[in-house]
């Protein structure tokens, strides 16, 4: 009996995103010497730079926001619901969560647990309307989750403007959500030293949702309908899940986590939602969700490595490369890691046959896959 | 004693009738004018009470059609994708290759080969797609959203390497295509409609509006893209190609045992829905303007699969919604009075909707629908203008809405998003 | 052995018709299994050559062969005595064979005139569809075999025995001169078949040929020429009809006797387990599916229901386990009233269910063999402890269930899609009966399964049965059928039309009732049933001579019913 850390199936998972990097890396030297750079002067600026010890900060505080984004992408990618609209719930979370840690004049702990709270429903309920259109009438949560965005751009554009939920900040022509108060602020963790700068406080946070995500899939009888409706609708249907239940919960969860993307960055250092909060975050989340293939420990990973990607290269500007191409390696990444998954998946289908046929004697037909439809 | 005792039992009517097929329900002519009549009456009624001239203004119409072409090609694209089997999410990334292809070769060599790269750099797009879900079977949504997040990065890397530095370019943005893809007007009838639609008449003005932006000015991309809905229709339907095509997304078990290429038919399919969204992109890059612009599709190319979607899969229909978008699109465009005239004619629509629900004894619906109508009602009545910053999702609503109500009686094509491997037939 | 198998050879008798299909030597291997292995069969010009052999014993890929959907290892065909390579299904169409496959491959949106014509289209100028021709030759065809098929008919309208109709004219439009007819009978009632026969007959009076492949014996034996036996990927023995019995067929196909679903002594008790009154089932346009429909059935007791597909039986068992919503009715399961109940409370009150396709119903199958021992059980013991699943708890009970129902597999992490048929259908039985269920309802429970596992879970469900266990059976399978139960009903468009007894009803009586041509009343009762027969469904060939007539329903001043055979 196979355990489960068999090393010959640890291995099999990682030759995927393995040979879907090195394609990327080959494509991305390829677009280089193209386009008349040199590769290697410009990989040795990133690891370059990346070595510094601010730079590490700056890698672990991007990836830690980058995780929640992908564990709430992943958590819809178990259910086969694709929920593209993180972008838009997680900006949306942030916005009023800000104006109320910002307006509302609780104390220090409790404003923290509050803005917690209130970005997590904030998340939950922009990303269950897609649930529920997908649920009531069939919607395609792709679609919906796109238009949400859209429309959630023009939400925070209204509410962003002095009088309603944020003020002019001083002496500057940024707009954002009044600061909130010293006491509901999170501290850094100094976890790099030398780096004159500090981890998020709440990547604390980000650990929790990993384990808590982990747990909930593989422990619990939920997270069983969740892989079970994701794997085939109609084996849970019949194996009694509610469908159309577990549609809105898993979206809602999507939601809610998606809420706290912003969180780390809101409370540990811009303390107000302004015009310069970082956006595309979902979408980033997805890239590396598919990367870590909705692994909890995978995506950590993912996660890592696209944040030293991003921070890495902002080094190539000023050496006159187009960071850019760091662009074209993700979506390269993205693309070749799913084929590489997909290639692996049917390698291991057709392997595990041979294995069972051999460990049983040959029989004479093939294992049957679907039988017993009638036409 | 017998074997077998039947039960009393009375009569049972015989057999399931015939019911009308996917996309088989004939509207006739006579149908669909009367549908155009009763809207343009409508959109008068509401011209009049709310005082929005734009509502069927030349312009405004004129700005409809332009801004219903790329999704329409979109929506166009995803047909012949989708008929074939393959959800295409991409579209938005193939759209987006096809404005750059059109502002890279635009500013170079002219208008005409803008619109030429275009269709190449979307099919490429597609040909990315295709591969990815038809040789290696990958989740037809990934591969969209991975090619989405692509074509993104390419097109800012090269705007960035290309463009920077360029007369009148920048890294987001192409130097002007130059000549302007010009267009085409039906002689002599601009001036007589602008002299009717100027008297603001119940109706006839607003036909008049409406003729005179649909007649004039014209882009020829604009005309390309109304000829490409018949011709798709007479290929996918009327020809063998065509048969073949659709019986790929129907039943590819089916087309492959009577000696059907599939993983061919699907391919070219991709290809050419890619192509498609390529002509959408230079809609927008030589059509709507002359430059690429980063951020120029703005989401048209999900608003397609939307179209799609409300279509049934099928040209007729497919082109209306288009229209619809396109319509919401451009009041957009046009400021708050045209967006808040818009708000009257929802609440009507959808209150007559409500009422037509209730009558068809779907209460809940119905109530829903109501109240809904009541309070977009309300809402007009009460402000003034909708706030700037709100009428741009204007365009975006009107999708949800329309999937939302839309949704149920729809048929896709029945395997339409399932991978598909050569032999895997019973 | 019988003995007048002769051996696998080729040479075809003195004065006999020449060879018009002769595979020689064919061999296939897919990973972990030897589908084929040095086939050798001639099939004689303007015959019926038949495969017979058990589900998994290797027709299906051999057929696909020959029909270029897959393609050999080893071994040549060859036609008319010329050797073929067939590498696509447009070879083999070129080379005048057809095929008509069991599961039918029809677009269920295209109209008949678009499925048939599909990758053969009659062209006009510039690659449009000429479809008037092709409605004509559809005509012609369709006249001249009597296949009575309408061109411009939407398949999903269509009932089984017209599209496989369809699926026949497919290949005769083709051009096809070799017909290859896979398990054909398999969905047809005994009247139907014959109705298939009389075509087969004309078709091969004109010269056609037909590779006929069945593993139903008694059929076989009326329709055949010749027969091969193929077991275990090997061709075993070509025999002639009349030098053997079904008996000594069934030895050379498995090597050992059919088992039988006959089972032995009653075991009914009076406790009702379940009760269902009035149960109707609607669709989305408010049309019923299921009307009215009464059952009873008590612990110990199996009760069967006969009915061509399509007529309702889904929905009834959809119904039981709580899948579909009830318009009307009440259910109630030992005293407990369940109308209503979803899918999950009923399966936790104790209705064990084995769906009739097990891939999208019954199984996970890209999930480990003891993930999918929990699934449908998810929230009960072993396998959950309140919200928390119970790993240790699942994989002993897995290991258990492995063992009991001698499901075989190395080991419980491997995948379920690895297993054959057979083995997933008896871990699936397995889990099912396991936590004592009161009810099981057991759609289809031996469709494409081997014939070993087939009689270990007719041996389980006996068993249970003994135990008290209550059994709601559906199949198509006849034989199984009328062995495995204590009460048939036979279902009809929906509505529970006639009961039949298991200890004396046969097959073809069954099959009458099946298609409600035993509705036409005897002569002389008052009111004679209005003929519910659909156009589309068989019209009753003549019944065997002698077999007593169905009795009209119960009607004031009606006659007793009928006279034994």
């Amino acid at each position: 009996m196979k355990g489960r850390l068999d090393p010959r199936r640890i291995g099999l998972s990682l030759v995927a995103p393995v040979l879907a990097l090195v394609f990327a890396a080959v494509i991305a030297v390829v677009v280089l010497v193209v386009s008349g750079y040199s590769p290697k002067s410009t990989i040795t600026q990133m690891l370059d730079y990346s070595a510094q010890p601010r730079t590490q900060v700056l890698i672990i505080n991007t990836a830690t926001y980058y995780y929640l984004s992908a564990v709430a992408v992943a958590i819809g990618f178990k259910m086969n619901l694709f929920n593209i609209g993180v972008d838009g719930q997680y900006r949306l979370a942030a916005l009023v969560a800000a104006a109320v840690g910002g307006n509302v004049a609780l104390p220090g702990p409790v404003n923290i647990v509050l803005m917690i709270l209130v970005a997590m429903a904030v998340g939950a309920m922009w990303s269950g309307i897609a649930g529920v259109l997908r649920a009531w009438r069939g919607v395609s949560e792709v679609i919906s989750t796109i238009m949400l965005n859209a429309i959630s751009t023009a939400i925070i554009a209204y509410l962003l403007r002095p009088g309603r939920l944020a003020v002019q900040t001083q002496g500057s022509n940024n707009i954002g959500t009044k600061p909130i108060p010293e006491s509901g602020r999170v501290g850094g963790i100094s976890l790099i030293p030398d780096a004159g700068m500090k981890v998020f406080g709440l990547i604390v946070v980000a650990v929790l949702v990993g384990v808590g995500y982990s747990v909930l899939l593989n422990r619990t009888v939920f997270g069983f309908d969740l892989r079970a409706t994701g794997g085939s609708q109609t084996a849970a249907v019949a194996s009694g899940v509610d469908v159309k239940r577990m549609l809105v919960v898993a979206m809602l969860l999507s939601g809610a986590v998606a809420g706290l993307v912003g969180m780390p960055q809101l409370i540990g250092q811009s303390y107000s939602y302004s015009l310069d909060f970082p956006t595309g975050l979902g979408f980033t989340g997805i890239a590396i969700a598919l990367l870590g293939r909705n692994h909890p420990v995978g995506i950590a990973f993912g996660a890592l490595l696209w944040a030293f990607l991003d921070q890495s290269s902002q080094i190539l500007d000023l050496e006159g490369v187009p960071k850019e191409i760091v662009t074209i390696i993700q979506g390269a990444t993205v693309l070749s890691v799913v084929i590489a998954y997909e290639l692996v998946r049917r390698y291991r289908l057709v392997a595990e046959q041979r294995n069972v046929g051999k460990a049983l004697g040959e029989t004479a037909e093939p294992p049957a896959v679907t039988t017993g439809a009638p036409a | 004693m017998s074997v077998v005792t039947p039960t009393t039992v009375s009569p049972v009517p015989a057999g399931r009738p015939p019911r009308p097929g996917a996309g088989n329900v004939r509207r006739t002519t006579i149908t669909i004018a009367l549908a155009v009549v009763g809207l343009i009456l409508l959109l008068s009624v509401v011209r009049k009470l709310s005082g929005a001239t734009d509502l069927t203004a030349a312009g405004a119409i004129s700005a409809a059609l332009a801004l219903a072409v790329p999704i329409a090609m979109a929506g166009l694209g995803g047909l012949w994708s989708e008929r074939a089997g393959v959800v295409n999410i991409g579209l938005e990334g193939m759209m987006i290759l096809g404005t750059w292809g059109a502002g890279w070769a635009g500013y170079q060599w002219g208008p005409w080969a803008g619109l030429v790269a275009a269709v190449i750099f979307g099919a490429v797009g597609g040909l990315l797609h295709a591969i990815a879900t038809v040789v290696f079977t990958v989740d037809h949504i990934v591969s969209g959203v991975a090619i989405n997040i692509l074509a993104l990065g390419a097109t800012q890397y090269l705007s960035k390497a290309l463009f920077e530095g360029t007369e009148g370019g920048s890294t987001k943005q192409s130097p002007p295509v130059h000549p302007d893809m010009g267009g085409f007007s039906v002689p002599g009838i601009r001036d007589p409609l602008a002299s009717i639609e100027k008297h603001g008449w119940f109706f006839v003005s607003d036909v008049a509006g409406i003729l005179r932006g649909l007649l004039t000015n014209l882009s020829w991309i604009t005309l390309i893209a109304i000829l490409l809905f018949p011709l798709t229709y007479w290929v996918l339907w009327r020809t063998a190609f065509g048969l073949r095509l659709r019986s790929c997304g129907e039943s590819p078990v089916a087309a492959e045992s009577l000696g059907i290429n599939v993983y061919r038919t699907k391919i070219i399919a991709v290809v050419v829905s890619g192509g498609l969204s390529g002509v959408g992109g230079a809609a927008l890059a030589l059509a709507a303007s002359n430059f690429y612009q980063e951020g120029q599709t703005g989401g048209r190319g999900y608003i397609g699969l939307a179209a799609m979607i409300f279509g049934n899969w099928r040209t007729g229909m497919l082109a209306a919604g288009s229209a619809l978008f396109g319509f919401s699109d451009a009041l957009q465009l046009r400021g708050g009075g045209s967006v808040h005239a818009l708000l009257l004619l929802v609440a009507i629509i959808v209150i007559l909707v409500g009422l037509w629900q209730l009558y068809r004894r779907r209460v809940v619906q119905g109530l829903i629908a109501l109240l809904s109508g009541v309070a977009v009602l309300a809402y007009y009545l009460v402000s003034d203008q909708v706030p700037g910053e709100l009428t741009g999702a204007l365009p975006y609503v009107t999708t949800l809405l329309v999937l939302a109500l839309a949704s149920q009686r729809l048929r896709m094509p029945a395997a339409d998003g399932l991978p598909y491997r050569r032999g895997q037939g019973s | 052995m019988p003995a007048a198998a002769t051996q696998t050879g080729t040479e075809p008798a003195p004065g006999a018709a020449p060879i018009a299909v002769q595979l020689q030597g064919i061999t296939k291997r897919f990973p972990g299994v030897v589908a084929n292995r040095d086939i050798n069969i001639a099939v004689r010009g303007g015959t019926v050559h038949a495969i017979v052999g058990e589900n998994g014993a290797g027709k299906s890929t051999l057929m696909k062969i020959l029909y270029g959907m897959q393609r050999p290892d080893e071994g040549t065909i060859s036609v008319d005595g010329t050797e073929l390579t067939l590498s696509t299904p447009a070879d083999a169409i070129a080379a005048g064979i057809g095929m008509v496959h069991q599961h039918f491959m029809l677009a269920d949106n295209f109209t008949v005139l678009e499925n048939v014509v599909l990758g053969s289209e009659p062209r006009r100028a510039g690659g449009r569809i000429d479809f008037d021709t092709a409605r004509d030759r559809i005509h012609r065809i369709s006249e001249s075999y009597g296949l009575d098929v309408r061109p411009d008919a939407l398949v999903a309208d269509l009932g089984v025995g017209d599209r496989q109709r369809v699926e026949i004219l497919k290949v005769l439009y083709r051009g096809a001169r070799i017909l290859i007819l896979d398990e054909p009978t398999a969905v047809l009632v005994p009247q139907e078949v014959h109705r298939l026969f009389g075509a087969i007959q004309e078709l091969t009076g004109e010269g056609f040929t037909v590779i006929f492949i069945s593993h139903h014996l008694d059929e076989v034996l009326e329709i055949a020429d010749e027969i091969t036996v193929i077991r275990r990927g090997e061709t075993v023995a070509t025999v002639l009809p009349k030098d053997v019995t079904a008996a000594q067929l069934a030895e050379l196909m498995v090597g050992s006797e059919l088992p039988s679903p006959q089972t032995g002594v009653a075991t009914v008790t009076d406790r009702v387990v379940l009760q269902g009154r009035g149960l109707t089932v609607r669709d989305a346009d408010g049309r019923d599916l299921i009307s009215d429909v009464d059952l009873t059935i008590h612990a110990g007791e199996v009760l069967g229901i006969a009915g061509v597909e399509g007529n309702g039986q889904t929905q009834l068992v959809e119904a039981v386990v709580g899948m579909v919503p009830l318009a009307s009715g009440q259910l109630e399961l030992d005293g407990t009233d369940i109308t209503g109940w979803g899918t999950r409370r009923c399966r936790e009150e104790g209705i064990g269910f084995i769906p009739e396709d097990r891939g999208r119903h019954g199984l996970l199958l890209e999930a480990p063999l003891w993930e999918n021992r929990m699934l449908g059980h998810q929230t009960e013991r072993p396998n959950s402890r309140g919200i928390w699943v119970d790993r240790k708890g699942a994989r002993a009970d897995t290991e258990r269930i492995v063992a009991a129902y001698d499901v075989r597999t190395p080991s419980i992490d491997v995948t379920a899609n690895s297993l054959s048929g057979g083995n997933q259908q008896k871990l699936i039985v397995g889990r099912e009966m396991s936590g004592s269920p009161k009810l099981l309802v057991a759609a289809h429970p031996t469709r494409g399964v081997d014939v070993g596992a087939q009689a270990a879970i007719w041996d389980h469900i006996r068993r249970a049965r003994r135990d008290g266990l209550a059994v709601l059976l559906v199949s198509a399978d006849l034989d199984e059928l009328i062995g495995l139960s204590d009460t048939i009903k036979v279902m009809l468009r929906g509505r529970l039309v006639a009961d039949a007894d298991p200890g004396t009803v046969t097959p073809e009586q069954l099959g009458s009732a099946m298609t409600g041509a035993a509705a036409a009343g005897r002569g002389g009762a008052s009111a004679p049933m209005p003929d519910p027969v659909a156009q589309d469904r068989a019209a009753p060939a003549a019944d065997p001579p002698g077999s007593p007539p169905i009795d009209v329903p119960n009607q004031p001043g009606s006659d007793h019913p009928g006279e034994q055979p």
